[in-house]
Protein backbone atom coordinates (compact mmCIF):
# COMPACT_ATOMS: atom_id res chain seq x y z
CA UNK A 1 0.00 0.00 0.00
CA UNK A 2 1.49 3.25 -1.14
CA UNK A 3 0.07 5.35 1.66
CA UNK A 4 1.72 3.29 4.38
CA UNK A 5 5.03 3.21 2.61
CA UNK A 6 5.37 6.97 2.42
CA UNK A 7 7.82 8.52 4.85
CA UNK A 8 6.37 9.83 8.08
CA UNK A 9 6.52 13.46 9.21
CA UNK A 10 4.58 16.50 8.11
CA UNK A 11 4.76 17.19 4.37
CA UNK A 12 6.20 20.65 5.00
CA UNK A 13 9.00 19.12 7.09
CA UNK A 14 10.01 17.00 4.13
CA UNK A 15 10.30 19.86 1.67
CA UNK A 16 13.70 20.92 3.00
CA UNK A 17 16.21 18.11 3.21
CA UNK A 18 18.26 19.03 6.28
CA UNK A 19 17.55 17.47 9.63
CA UNK A 20 16.25 19.89 12.20
CA UNK A 21 19.45 20.17 14.19
CA UNK A 22 21.92 19.63 11.42
CA UNK A 23 24.52 22.19 10.49
CA UNK A 24 26.42 24.54 12.75
CA UNK A 25 23.62 27.08 13.17
CA UNK A 26 22.15 25.82 16.49
CA UNK A 27 25.60 25.48 18.01
CA UNK A 28 26.68 28.96 16.91
CA UNK A 29 23.51 30.39 18.42
CA UNK A 30 24.08 28.35 21.60
CA UNK A 31 27.59 29.81 21.98
CA UNK A 32 26.36 33.33 21.20
CA UNK A 33 23.53 33.04 23.71
CA UNK A 34 25.84 31.57 26.35
CA UNK A 35 28.30 34.46 26.00
CA UNK A 36 25.55 37.07 25.80
CA UNK A 37 23.77 35.83 28.90
CA UNK A 38 27.09 35.77 30.77
CA UNK A 39 27.99 39.27 29.60
CA UNK A 40 24.56 40.60 30.48
CA UNK A 41 24.58 39.01 33.92
CA UNK A 42 28.08 40.42 34.51
CA UNK A 43 26.85 43.86 33.47
CA UNK A 44 23.83 43.69 35.77
CA UNK A 45 25.86 42.32 38.69
CA UNK A 46 28.62 44.91 38.33
CA UNK A 47 26.17 47.79 38.09
CA UNK A 48 24.42 46.41 41.13
CA UNK A 49 27.74 46.04 42.99
CA UNK A 50 28.83 49.55 42.06
CA UNK A 51 25.50 50.95 43.22
CA UNK A 52 25.64 49.01 46.51
CA UNK A 53 29.18 50.13 47.25
CA UNK A 54 28.38 53.72 46.30
CA UNK A 55 25.34 53.67 48.60
CA UNK A 56 27.38 52.16 51.41
CA UNK A 57 30.18 54.71 51.28
CA UNK A 58 28.29 57.77 50.14
CA UNK A 59 27.34 58.84 53.69
CA UNK A 60 30.47 57.81 55.53
CA UNK A 61 33.65 59.69 56.27
CA UNK A 62 36.75 59.21 58.37
CA UNK A 63 38.61 61.82 60.37
CA UNK A 64 42.31 61.03 60.37
CA UNK A 65 44.52 62.59 63.07
CA UNK A 66 48.17 62.32 62.02
CA UNK A 67 49.73 63.94 65.07
CA UNK A 68 53.00 62.01 65.82
CA UNK A 69 52.99 62.80 69.51
CA UNK A 70 50.69 60.27 71.25
CA UNK A 71 49.36 62.42 74.09
CA UNK A 72 48.58 65.35 71.86
CA UNK A 73 46.94 62.94 69.36
CA UNK A 74 44.65 61.59 72.13
CA UNK A 75 43.78 65.10 73.15
CA UNK A 76 42.99 66.10 69.55
CA UNK A 77 40.73 63.09 69.15
CA UNK A 78 38.80 63.96 72.31
CA UNK A 79 38.47 67.60 71.25
CA UNK A 80 37.25 66.62 67.78
CA UNK A 81 34.69 64.23 69.28
CA UNK A 82 33.49 66.95 71.57
CA UNK A 83 33.37 69.49 68.75
CA UNK A 84 31.33 67.23 66.49
CA UNK A 85 29.07 65.91 69.21
CA UNK A 86 25.47 66.98 68.84
CA UNK A 87 25.62 67.79 65.13
CA UNK A 88 22.19 66.83 63.73
CA UNK A 89 23.73 65.61 60.45
CA UNK A 90 25.75 62.96 62.26
CA UNK A 91 24.07 59.64 62.95
CA UNK A 92 26.99 57.90 64.62
CA UNK A 93 30.53 58.87 65.52
CA UNK A 94 33.10 56.50 66.98
CA UNK A 95 36.88 56.44 67.27
CA UNK A 96 38.49 53.35 65.78
CA UNK A 97 40.14 51.38 68.63
CA UNK A 98 43.93 51.29 68.43
CA UNK A 99 44.06 47.46 68.51
CA UNK A 100 41.85 47.35 65.41
CA UNK A 101 44.26 49.68 63.62
CA UNK A 102 47.23 47.62 64.74
CA UNK A 103 45.58 44.43 63.48
CA UNK A 104 44.91 46.04 60.09
CA UNK A 105 48.49 47.22 59.75
CA UNK A 106 50.07 43.91 60.84
CA UNK A 107 50.26 42.42 57.32
CA UNK A 108 52.46 45.33 56.22
CA UNK A 109 54.33 46.37 59.34
CA UNK A 110 54.63 43.08 61.22
CA UNK A 111 53.41 41.77 64.58
CA UNK A 112 55.69 43.99 66.66
CA UNK A 113 54.04 47.17 65.52
CA UNK A 114 52.35 47.69 68.89
CA UNK A 115 55.67 47.54 70.73
CA UNK A 116 57.54 49.56 68.12
CA UNK A 117 57.66 53.28 68.43
CA UNK A 118 55.76 53.89 65.19
CA UNK A 119 53.21 56.68 65.30
CA UNK A 120 49.88 55.33 64.11
CA UNK A 121 47.31 57.95 63.13
CA UNK A 122 44.07 57.97 65.08
CA UNK A 123 40.87 57.41 63.09
CA UNK A 124 37.33 58.49 63.84
CA UNK A 125 34.50 56.93 61.79
CA UNK A 126 31.53 59.18 61.10
CA UNK A 127 28.19 58.00 59.71
CA UNK A 128 25.99 60.77 58.41
CA UNK A 129 22.25 60.89 58.89
CA UNK A 130 21.81 62.79 55.63
CA UNK A 131 22.63 62.09 52.01
CA UNK A 132 23.19 63.83 48.70
CA UNK A 133 23.75 67.58 48.83
CA UNK A 134 23.01 67.64 52.54
CA UNK A 135 25.80 65.09 53.08
CA UNK A 136 28.19 67.26 51.13
CA UNK A 137 27.25 70.28 53.23
CA UNK A 138 27.64 68.24 56.41
CA UNK A 139 31.07 67.01 55.29
CA UNK A 140 32.12 70.56 54.62
CA UNK A 141 30.87 71.64 58.08
CA UNK A 142 32.69 68.72 59.76
CA UNK A 143 35.90 69.62 57.91
CA UNK A 144 35.62 73.20 59.14
CA UNK A 145 35.11 72.06 62.75
CA UNK A 146 37.97 69.54 62.58
CA UNK A 147 40.31 72.15 61.10
CA UNK A 148 39.43 74.45 63.99
CA UNK A 149 40.72 71.82 66.45
CA UNK A 150 43.89 70.67 64.69
CA UNK A 151 45.73 71.36 61.50
CA UNK A 152 47.02 67.77 61.56
CA UNK A 153 43.54 66.25 61.30
CA UNK A 154 41.99 65.54 57.88
CA UNK A 155 38.50 64.57 56.84
CA UNK A 156 38.27 61.88 54.16
CA UNK A 157 34.83 61.12 52.66
CA UNK A 158 34.82 57.43 51.70
CA UNK A 159 33.10 58.20 48.41
CA UNK A 160 36.10 60.28 47.37
CA UNK A 161 38.60 57.43 47.41
CA UNK A 162 36.15 54.71 46.38
CA UNK A 163 34.74 56.74 43.49
CA UNK A 164 37.45 55.58 41.02
CA UNK A 165 36.67 51.97 41.95
CA UNK A 166 32.96 52.53 41.48
CA UNK A 167 33.67 54.25 38.17
CA UNK A 168 35.79 51.31 37.03
CA UNK A 169 33.10 48.84 38.05
CA UNK A 170 30.50 50.89 36.22
CA UNK A 171 32.74 51.06 33.14
CA UNK A 172 33.20 47.28 33.14
CA UNK A 173 29.44 46.91 33.53
CA UNK A 174 28.92 49.23 30.56
CA UNK A 175 31.44 47.21 28.59
CA UNK A 176 29.45 44.08 29.37
CA UNK A 177 26.32 45.71 27.97
CA UNK A 178 28.28 46.75 24.88
CA UNK A 179 29.31 43.10 24.47
CA UNK A 180 25.63 42.14 24.66
CA UNK A 181 24.84 44.59 21.86
CA UNK A 182 27.75 43.32 19.76
CA UNK A 183 26.65 39.73 20.31
CA UNK A 184 23.15 40.62 19.15
CA UNK A 185 24.60 42.15 15.98
CA UNK A 186 26.87 39.13 15.46
CA UNK A 187 23.90 36.81 15.93
CA UNK A 188 21.90 38.75 13.38
CA UNK A 189 24.83 38.51 10.93
CA UNK A 190 25.21 34.78 11.58
CA UNK A 191 21.53 34.24 10.87
CA UNK A 192 21.75 36.33 7.68
CA UNK A 193 24.71 34.23 6.50
CA UNK A 194 22.93 31.01 7.43
CA UNK A 195 19.78 32.12 5.61
CA UNK A 196 21.80 33.03 2.52
CA UNK A 197 23.62 29.71 2.63
CA UNK A 198 20.35 27.83 3.08
CA UNK A 199 18.84 29.74 0.18
CA UNK A 200 21.83 28.96 -2.01
CA UNK A 201 21.78 25.29 -1.00
CA UNK A 202 18.08 24.90 -1.71
CA UNK A 203 17.89 27.19 -4.72
CA UNK A 204 16.94 24.25 -6.96
CA UNK A 205 14.10 23.17 -4.71
CA UNK A 206 12.89 26.76 -4.37
CA UNK A 207 12.90 27.20 -8.15
CA UNK A 208 10.86 24.05 -8.59
CA UNK A 209 8.42 25.16 -5.92
CA UNK A 210 8.09 28.55 -7.59
CA UNK A 211 7.46 26.92 -10.95
CA UNK A 212 4.74 24.80 -9.37
CA UNK A 213 3.04 27.92 -8.04
CA UNK A 214 4.46 28.30 -4.55
CA UNK A 215 4.35 31.85 -3.23
CA UNK A 216 7.32 33.59 -1.60
CA UNK A 217 5.39 33.39 1.64
CA UNK A 218 5.14 29.59 1.42
CA UNK A 219 8.85 29.26 0.72
CA UNK A 220 9.78 31.69 3.48
CA UNK A 221 7.57 29.91 5.96
CA UNK A 222 9.50 26.70 5.36
CA UNK A 223 12.85 28.35 5.96
CA UNK A 224 11.70 30.45 8.85
CA UNK A 225 10.21 27.47 10.61
CA UNK A 226 13.45 25.53 10.23
CA UNK A 227 15.61 28.45 11.30
CA UNK A 228 13.38 29.35 14.24
CA UNK A 229 13.61 25.76 15.47
CA UNK A 230 17.40 25.76 15.11
CA UNK A 231 17.79 29.14 16.81
CA UNK A 232 15.35 28.21 19.60
CA UNK A 233 17.28 25.05 20.34
CA UNK A 234 20.61 26.91 20.35
CA UNK A 235 19.26 29.77 22.45
CA UNK A 236 17.73 27.44 25.03
CA UNK A 237 20.91 25.39 25.28
CA UNK A 238 23.04 28.52 25.63
CA UNK A 239 20.72 29.92 28.31
CA UNK A 240 20.74 26.72 30.37
CA UNK A 241 24.53 26.42 30.33
CA UNK A 242 24.95 30.13 31.10
CA UNK A 243 22.53 29.97 34.04
CA UNK A 244 24.43 26.95 35.39
CA UNK A 245 27.70 28.87 35.14
CA UNK A 246 26.18 31.98 36.76
CA UNK A 247 24.87 29.92 39.67
CA UNK A 248 28.26 28.23 40.13
CA UNK A 249 30.18 31.52 39.97
CA UNK A 250 27.66 33.20 42.25
CA UNK A 251 28.07 30.43 44.79
CA UNK A 252 31.85 30.76 44.68
CA UNK A 253 31.71 34.56 45.03
CA UNK A 254 29.34 34.38 47.95
CA UNK A 255 32.02 32.48 49.85
CA UNK A 256 34.42 35.42 49.48
CA UNK A 257 34.32 37.82 52.43
CA UNK A 258 34.72 40.88 50.27
CA UNK A 259 32.21 43.70 50.40
CA UNK A 260 32.57 44.67 46.76
CA UNK A 261 32.43 41.13 45.41
CA UNK A 262 29.63 39.95 47.66
CA UNK A 263 27.58 43.01 46.81
CA UNK A 264 27.83 42.23 43.07
CA UNK A 265 24.95 39.75 43.06
CA UNK A 266 22.25 39.34 40.46
CA UNK A 267 19.06 41.11 41.60
CA UNK A 268 15.66 39.47 41.16
CA UNK A 269 14.85 41.53 38.08
CA UNK A 270 18.12 40.25 36.55
CA UNK A 271 16.72 36.71 36.60
CA UNK A 272 13.74 38.00 34.64
CA UNK A 273 15.92 39.80 32.09
CA UNK A 274 18.27 36.88 31.33
CA UNK A 275 15.62 34.49 29.87
CA UNK A 276 14.39 37.37 27.71
CA UNK A 277 17.74 37.45 25.89
CA UNK A 278 17.30 34.09 24.11
CA UNK A 279 13.74 35.10 23.27
CA UNK A 280 15.10 38.31 21.78
CA UNK A 281 17.64 36.23 19.82
CA UNK A 282 14.87 34.05 18.39
CA UNK A 283 12.92 37.17 17.41
CA UNK A 284 16.01 38.74 15.91
CA UNK A 285 16.81 35.56 13.97
CA UNK A 286 13.24 35.38 12.70
CA UNK A 287 13.38 38.95 11.40
CA UNK A 288 16.90 38.56 9.94
CA UNK A 289 15.99 35.31 8.18
CA UNK A 290 12.78 36.80 6.82
CA UNK A 291 14.44 39.93 5.46
CA UNK A 292 17.31 37.96 3.91
CA UNK A 293 15.02 35.45 2.23
CA UNK A 294 12.59 38.12 1.12
CA UNK A 295 15.42 39.94 -0.60
CA UNK A 296 16.79 36.75 -2.16
CA UNK A 297 13.39 35.59 -3.39
CA UNK A 298 12.57 39.00 -4.81
CA UNK A 299 15.51 38.58 -7.20
CA UNK A 300 13.88 35.55 -8.79
CA UNK A 301 10.97 35.80 -11.21
CA UNK B 1 -12.38 28.95 -29.50
CA UNK B 2 -10.94 31.18 -26.80
CA UNK B 3 -7.35 32.25 -27.00
CA UNK B 4 -5.40 31.10 -24.00
CA UNK B 5 -1.96 32.44 -24.98
CA UNK B 6 -1.05 35.31 -27.21
CA UNK B 7 2.49 36.34 -28.16
CA UNK B 8 2.96 39.73 -29.81
CA UNK B 9 6.35 40.73 -31.26
CA UNK B 10 8.16 38.73 -28.65
CA UNK B 11 11.93 38.87 -28.53
CA UNK B 12 14.15 37.20 -25.96
CA UNK B 13 17.77 38.01 -25.40
CA UNK B 14 20.04 36.55 -22.71
CA UNK B 15 22.49 39.18 -21.51
CA UNK B 16 24.05 41.18 -24.32
CA UNK B 17 24.01 38.35 -26.87
CA UNK B 18 21.94 38.04 -30.00
CA UNK B 19 18.22 37.41 -29.67
CA UNK B 20 17.41 33.81 -28.91
CA UNK B 21 13.81 34.34 -29.94
CA UNK B 22 12.76 36.99 -32.42
CA UNK B 23 9.46 38.46 -33.58
CA UNK B 24 7.23 35.72 -32.27
CA UNK B 25 3.59 36.34 -33.09
CA UNK B 26 1.17 33.55 -32.43
CA UNK B 27 -1.75 32.54 -30.31
CA UNK B 28 -2.76 29.25 -28.73
CA UNK B 29 -6.37 28.27 -28.53
CA UNK B 30 -7.94 26.74 -25.52
CA UNK B 31 -8.28 22.96 -25.72
CA UNK B 32 -5.87 22.54 -28.62
CA UNK B 33 -2.89 20.21 -28.84
CA UNK B 34 0.33 21.77 -30.15
CA UNK B 35 3.65 20.27 -31.06
CA UNK B 36 6.63 22.58 -31.06
CA UNK B 37 9.48 21.32 -33.18
CA UNK B 38 12.82 22.60 -34.26
CA UNK B 39 16.44 21.67 -34.26
CA UNK B 40 18.50 21.73 -31.08
CA UNK B 41 19.24 25.33 -30.18
CA UNK B 42 16.31 26.64 -32.20
CA UNK B 43 14.81 28.16 -29.04
CA UNK B 44 12.15 25.59 -28.11
CA UNK B 45 13.05 25.54 -24.41
CA UNK B 46 13.29 29.36 -24.32
CA UNK B 47 9.83 29.65 -25.82
CA UNK B 48 8.45 27.16 -23.32
CA UNK B 49 10.09 29.12 -20.49
CA UNK B 50 8.16 32.18 -21.60
CA UNK B 51 5.01 30.07 -21.61
CA UNK B 52 5.45 28.73 -18.10
CA UNK B 53 6.57 32.09 -16.71
CA UNK B 54 10.16 31.16 -15.93
CA UNK B 55 11.39 34.00 -18.09
CA UNK B 56 10.22 37.45 -19.10
CA UNK B 57 10.73 38.45 -22.73
CA UNK B 58 13.13 41.26 -23.64
CA UNK B 59 10.40 42.87 -25.71
CA UNK B 60 6.85 42.36 -26.82
CA UNK B 61 3.70 41.35 -24.98
CA UNK B 62 2.43 38.01 -23.74
CA UNK B 63 -1.17 37.55 -22.74
CA UNK B 64 -1.82 34.44 -20.73
CA UNK B 65 -5.36 33.53 -19.72
CA UNK B 66 -6.30 37.02 -20.88
CA UNK B 67 -3.77 38.83 -18.70
CA UNK B 68 -0.60 40.64 -19.70
CA UNK B 69 2.02 38.62 -17.85
CA UNK B 70 5.03 40.68 -18.98
CA UNK B 71 4.15 43.68 -16.86
CA UNK B 72 2.34 41.69 -14.20
CA UNK B 73 3.64 41.97 -10.62
CA UNK B 74 5.63 38.91 -9.57
CA UNK B 75 3.36 38.45 -6.57
CA UNK B 76 0.60 37.47 -8.99
CA UNK B 77 2.75 34.88 -10.78
CA UNK B 78 2.07 31.92 -8.44
CA UNK B 79 -1.65 32.03 -9.17
CA UNK B 80 -0.95 31.81 -12.89
CA UNK B 81 1.71 29.13 -12.49
CA UNK B 82 -0.76 26.89 -10.68
CA UNK B 83 -2.84 26.88 -13.83
CA UNK B 84 0.13 25.62 -15.85
CA UNK B 85 1.63 22.13 -15.70
CA UNK B 86 5.27 21.83 -16.71
CA UNK B 87 7.32 18.81 -17.71
CA UNK B 88 10.91 19.99 -17.62
CA UNK B 89 13.47 18.62 -20.01
CA UNK B 90 15.71 17.72 -17.05
CA UNK B 91 12.69 16.55 -15.00
CA UNK B 92 13.53 18.80 -12.02
CA UNK B 93 12.28 16.39 -9.43
CA UNK B 94 13.03 17.49 -5.86
CA UNK B 95 15.93 15.18 -5.05
CA UNK B 96 15.14 14.52 -1.39
CA UNK B 97 11.45 13.82 -1.95
CA UNK B 98 10.10 10.42 -2.89
CA UNK B 99 8.30 9.90 -6.19
CA UNK B 100 5.04 10.05 -4.22
CA UNK B 101 5.90 13.37 -2.57
CA UNK B 102 7.19 14.85 -5.81
CA UNK B 103 3.91 14.04 -7.53
CA UNK B 104 1.94 15.37 -4.55
CA UNK B 105 3.92 18.62 -4.47
CA UNK B 106 1.66 20.78 -6.72
CA UNK B 107 -1.40 19.78 -4.71
CA UNK B 108 0.34 20.51 -1.42
CA UNK B 109 1.46 23.89 -2.72
CA UNK B 110 -2.12 24.57 -3.78
CA UNK B 111 -3.20 23.78 -0.24
CA UNK B 112 -5.10 20.55 -0.93
CA UNK B 113 -5.67 18.81 2.43
CA UNK B 114 -3.66 15.62 2.96
CA UNK B 115 -6.81 13.53 3.22
CA UNK B 116 -7.92 14.60 -0.25
CA UNK B 117 -4.51 14.27 -1.77
CA UNK B 118 -3.84 10.58 -1.43
CA UNK B 119 -6.39 9.36 -3.95
CA UNK B 120 -5.20 11.45 -6.89
CA UNK B 121 -1.54 10.75 -6.12
CA UNK B 122 -2.09 6.99 -5.92
CA UNK B 123 -4.08 7.10 -9.11
CA UNK B 124 -1.40 9.08 -10.89
CA UNK B 125 1.35 6.78 -9.62
CA UNK B 126 -0.60 3.83 -10.94
CA UNK B 127 -1.27 5.59 -14.20
CA UNK B 128 2.41 6.22 -14.95
CA UNK B 129 3.36 2.78 -13.67
CA UNK B 130 5.23 3.92 -10.57
CA UNK B 131 3.02 2.49 -7.82
CA UNK B 132 5.74 0.13 -6.69
CA UNK B 133 8.32 2.93 -6.78
CA UNK B 134 6.32 5.45 -4.74
CA UNK B 135 8.84 5.68 -1.93
CA UNK B 136 11.90 5.74 -4.16
CA UNK B 137 13.99 8.88 -4.31
CA UNK B 138 14.63 10.38 -7.76
CA UNK B 139 18.30 9.37 -7.66
CA UNK B 140 17.26 5.73 -7.49
CA UNK B 141 14.79 6.01 -10.36
CA UNK B 142 15.78 5.33 -13.95
CA UNK B 143 15.64 8.17 -16.49
CA UNK B 144 12.32 6.91 -17.80
CA UNK B 145 10.87 6.59 -14.31
CA UNK B 146 11.98 10.09 -13.45
CA UNK B 147 10.35 11.37 -16.60
CA UNK B 148 7.11 9.60 -15.79
CA UNK B 149 7.16 11.02 -12.26
CA UNK B 150 7.77 14.50 -13.72
CA UNK B 151 4.82 14.06 -16.09
CA UNK B 152 2.58 12.83 -13.29
CA UNK B 153 3.56 15.87 -11.23
CA UNK B 154 2.77 18.18 -14.14
CA UNK B 155 -0.69 16.80 -14.81
CA UNK B 156 -1.93 15.96 -11.31
CA UNK B 157 -3.33 19.44 -10.76
CA UNK B 158 -5.41 19.26 -13.97
CA UNK B 159 -3.71 22.35 -15.41
CA UNK B 160 -5.39 24.54 -18.00
CA UNK B 161 -2.15 24.63 -19.96
CA UNK B 162 0.37 21.80 -20.04
CA UNK B 163 3.85 22.58 -21.30
CA UNK B 164 6.15 19.62 -21.88
CA UNK B 165 9.76 19.86 -22.98
CA UNK B 166 10.80 16.63 -24.71
CA UNK B 167 8.53 14.53 -22.50
CA UNK B 168 9.26 11.29 -24.27
CA UNK B 169 12.98 11.71 -24.65
CA UNK B 170 13.90 9.09 -22.09
CA UNK B 171 11.16 6.51 -22.41
CA UNK B 172 10.68 3.58 -24.73
CA UNK B 173 8.19 3.69 -27.57
CA UNK B 174 5.49 1.90 -25.63
CA UNK B 175 5.72 4.34 -22.69
CA UNK B 176 5.91 7.26 -25.13
CA UNK B 177 2.65 6.11 -26.69
CA UNK B 178 1.06 5.79 -23.23
CA UNK B 179 2.20 9.27 -22.27
CA UNK B 180 0.85 10.77 -25.46
CA UNK B 181 -2.42 8.98 -24.78
CA UNK B 182 -2.44 10.61 -21.33
CA UNK B 183 -1.84 14.00 -22.88
CA UNK B 184 -4.63 13.39 -25.35
CA UNK B 185 -6.96 12.41 -22.54
CA UNK B 186 -6.10 15.57 -20.68
CA UNK B 187 -6.54 17.54 -23.88
CA UNK B 188 -10.02 16.10 -24.28
CA UNK B 189 -10.80 17.33 -20.77
CA UNK B 190 -9.99 20.83 -21.96
CA UNK B 191 -6.31 21.24 -21.17
CA UNK B 192 -4.28 23.03 -23.81
CA UNK B 193 -1.13 21.02 -24.50
CA UNK B 194 2.17 22.24 -25.87
CA UNK B 195 4.76 19.52 -26.41
CA UNK B 196 8.24 20.39 -27.58
CA UNK B 197 9.83 17.48 -29.34
CA UNK B 198 12.04 16.49 -32.19
CA UNK B 199 10.60 13.02 -32.31
CA UNK B 200 8.76 13.13 -35.64
CA UNK B 201 7.12 9.78 -34.93
CA UNK B 202 5.23 11.46 -32.13
CA UNK B 203 3.68 14.10 -34.35
CA UNK B 204 1.45 11.73 -36.23
CA UNK B 205 0.15 10.07 -33.11
CA UNK B 206 -2.14 12.88 -32.12
CA UNK B 207 -4.96 13.60 -34.48
CA UNK B 208 -5.90 17.26 -34.80
CA UNK B 209 -2.62 18.38 -33.27
CA UNK B 210 -1.17 21.60 -34.59
CA UNK B 211 2.49 22.07 -35.23
CA UNK B 212 4.78 25.02 -34.69
CA UNK B 213 8.34 24.97 -35.90
CA UNK B 214 11.13 27.15 -34.63
CA UNK B 215 14.21 27.89 -36.67
CA UNK B 216 16.93 30.00 -35.11
CA UNK B 217 14.49 31.66 -32.79
CA UNK B 218 11.77 32.40 -35.32
CA UNK B 219 8.51 30.63 -35.99
CA UNK B 220 8.60 29.23 -39.50
CA UNK B 221 6.60 27.08 -41.81
CA UNK B 222 6.13 23.78 -40.00
CA UNK B 223 6.66 21.75 -43.14
CA UNK B 224 9.94 23.51 -43.83
CA UNK B 225 9.07 23.59 -47.50
CA UNK B 226 7.61 27.06 -47.98
CA UNK B 227 9.87 29.91 -48.88
CA UNK B 228 7.59 32.51 -47.29
CA UNK B 229 5.97 30.67 -44.40
CA UNK B 230 3.02 32.03 -42.47
CA UNK B 231 4.14 33.56 -39.20
CA UNK B 232 1.05 34.15 -37.16
CA UNK B 233 -1.14 31.06 -37.18
CA UNK B 234 0.33 27.59 -36.72
CA UNK B 235 -0.82 25.24 -39.45
CA UNK B 236 -1.96 21.66 -39.38
CA UNK B 237 0.93 19.19 -39.16
CA UNK B 238 1.64 17.09 -42.22
CA UNK B 239 0.55 13.48 -42.20
CA UNK B 240 3.47 11.12 -42.32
Amino acid sequence: MVRKAVKAGSPEDRLLPQGRLSGPMPWIIAIMTFLTVLACSAGIALQQGAATVADAVANRLTVQVVEPEATRRETDVLRILKNLDGMPAIKRISPVPRDVLVRQLEPWLGRDIAAADIPIPALIDVDLAVSGAQAEAAAWDITRRVDAVSTKAHVQPHAAYLEPVALLVRAIGGLAYAIVALMAIATGCAVVLAARAAHATHRGTIEIMHMLGATDRQVMRLFQRRMTLDVSFGALLGLLVAVAVILLVGRSLSLLANDLVSSAGLPDWGWVVLPLLPLAFVGLAWIAARMTLQRALARSL
Amino acid sequence: MATIVQFENIGLRYGLGAETLSDLNFSLEQGQFYFLTGASGAGKTSLLKLLYLAQRPSRGAIRLFGTDVVTMARTRMPGFRRRIGVVFQDFRLVPHLSAHDNIALPLRIAGVPEAQLQGPVDEMLHWVGLSDRATALPATLSGGEQQRAAIARAVIGRPELLVADEPTGNVDMEMAARLITLFEALNKLGTTIVVATHDFNLLGKVTDARMMRLDRGRLVDPTGMLRYPPRIEPVEPPRW
